[in-house]
């Protein structure tokens, strides 16, 4: 009895944050079915696993001295599903980062990812910004979202093109803002000075009054999204914030497995040259592409994030019934 | 000395930054939707007890600080250096003004302070949370009044100089926060 008390077993969250994520899910559900979107399941212990130098995975090992990967998104295996025919679906699923743990993340969340089919960027922002006010209910009140490319938003808030912005005039901004470090944190990497200066300066001030979705990101920081057709130094890739957070990380999808397959190969020699594991590609995802991808646009929001802005939490601890250092 | 990896940052870590010992005051982890991570940190310098904000590449490391507290005596004062031991082992450290810096206005011989070693040198010292000191100097105040209303400066015999309700007289011992600097109570012997 007396050792009982010493061991914290009690839950983080408040109960009624307990409800809350379950009002929250039971209106995903309902906001997709009356929309026709498929709920689907896939691997959480995959045999493939993303090669983003930038995401870390946990390797588990198993029987027959292999080892299996807990995904760091469902996509790979959700693009399978859509090659073969499944048309719009949706998941609400776990996934895993190593190392991602503060505030904002816990290295175990929940995501809601979907994919639309015949749908293009703009139409998958429409289907956030549905989905966010079923979701927020009165806290968004009547604000209009806002839409704005990457470019106007970093110039706006930076004074500076992003593309074009001198190395010089990077790091007097970024002295400017109290980042007197950044010149040797960044060096000569474009990518970099962007991530440090847009995470540090811009997106704190992104959606303080309402919705700020961001689109056409340089083509530098492509991810999985396919080039923008026009211009081809951006790609159509969209990402959502709400009072400063971001939320959600969106795609018009690349289908071209050979790109694909290159942008893999790019990734895997970063890693190799950081000293990081290098995994294999993901070769069913490839397999799946070269068979054809119907074209879409797909998303992932991160749940307990939102969850903690419904509930005004200053913690993601604070949503979650066991977090990562006493699950 | 052990280097740290950023993510093993967390209040209270002591680090080695510009050269100077510096302890961890708030790790924040900043990461944009795709891309690099990285680690916000707000950081005391030990040695001036400035505090900055500096940015580190998540899984960037950075050496450790050789800085540990300790529980010590205070002994005496010499007129330059302030003589501590740790009372089990019987090992002296000194301290110069620089280090002792406000501390010395509370410290009495036989005191148990925490003293902060950098490089097994004195860095800092703090002295305990409540000190006993007892009042040399202060006006007559009026007997009757109890109410604490008001007060009046009394000086201490260590020299610090304190706000007491007007009742206390030169003389008497009395229990004071040293966080603050402010009376607590009356300290019957």
């Amino acid at each position: 009895m007396s050792k009982n008390k010493t061991i914290d077993w009690q839950p983080a969250c408040s109960l009624s944050t307990l409800r809350r994520r379950a009002k929250m899910l039971a209106a995903i559900r309902a906001f997709f079915a009356a929309r026709d979107v498929l709920e689907v399941e896939t691997p959480l212990l995959c045999l493939g696993i993303g090669t983003d130098p930038h995401l870390d995975f946990f390797s588990i090992p198993v029987a027959g001295n292999s080892s299996r990967y807990l995904q760091t998104s469902p996509e790979f295996a959700m693009k399978r599903l859509l090659a073969a025919g499944s048309g719009s679906i949706y998941q609400i699923c776990k996934a895993f980062r190593r190392d991602e743990a503060g505030r904002m993340h816990n290295p175990e969340f929940t995501l809601l990812e979907w994919y639309r089919v015949d749908c293009d960027l703009h139409g998958l922002m429409d289907d956030m910004e549905d989905l966010l006010r079923r979701l927020a209910e009165d806290a968004l009140g009547q604000s209009d979202a806002i839409r704005i490319r990457y470019h106007d938003v970093f110039l706006q808030y930076t004074g500076l093109p992003p593309l074009a912005a001198t190395r010089d005039e990077l790091a007097a901004c970024a002295v400017r803002h109290g980042l007197p470090e950044a010149r040797d944190l960044c060096g000569d990497d474009r990518s970099l000075w962007l991530d440090l200066l847009f995470s540090h300066i811009i997106q704190p001030q992104l959606g303080q009054r309402g919705l700020c979705l961001v689109y056409d990101y340089p083509a530098c920081q492509p991810s999985l999204a396919r080039r923008n057709p026009g211009d081809a130094r951006w790609v159509e890739r969209v990402e959502l914030f709400w009072r400063g957070v971001e939320l959600a990380n969106g795609f018009h999808e690349l289908c071209d497995a050979e790109e694909q397959a290159a942008r893999f190969a790019a990734e895997r020699q970063a890693r190799r040259i950081c000293g990081q594991a290098v995994p294999d590609s993901d070769e069913r995802f490839l397999a799946a592409l070269s068979h054809g991808l119907p074209d879409c646009s797909g998303v992932a929001i991160g749940l307990d994030r939102l969850l903690m802005l419904l509930t005004a939490a200053d913690h993601i601890e604070q949503v979650l019934a066991f977090p990562y250092a006493k699950a | 000395m052990a280097t740290y990896s950023t993510n093993e940052f967390k209040g209270g870590l002591k680090i080695m930054m510009d050269g100077d010992p510096c302890a961890i005051i708030e790790n924040e982890f900043v990461k944009p939707g795709k891309g690099q991570a990285f680690n916000r940190v707000k950081i005391r310098n030990l040695k001036t007890g400035r505090v900055i904000e500096r940015t580190f590449k998540s899984g960037d490391t950075v050496e450790g600080a050789d800085v540990v507290d300790r529980d010590m005596q205070y002994l005496y004062n010499d007129g330059e250096t302030w003589h501590f031991m740790v009372p089990e082992s019987f090992e002296q450290y000194g301290a110069d003004a620089n280090a002792v810096g406000d501390a010395k206005k509370w410290m009495k011989e036989q005191d148990v302070c925490i003293v902060t070693l950098y490089n097994d040198q004195p860095l800092s010292v703090a002295p305990p949370n409540f000190v006993n000191l007892i009042v040399t100097e202060t006006d007559p105040g009026l007997r009757g009044d109890t109410s604490g209303g008001g007060g009046k400066p009394a000086t201490l015999e260590t020299g610090a100089v304190v706000r007491v309700p007007l009742f206390l007289q030169t003389g008497e011992l009395i229990k004071v926060d040293t966080r603050n600097g402010e009376y607590v109570s009356r300290v019957k012997e």
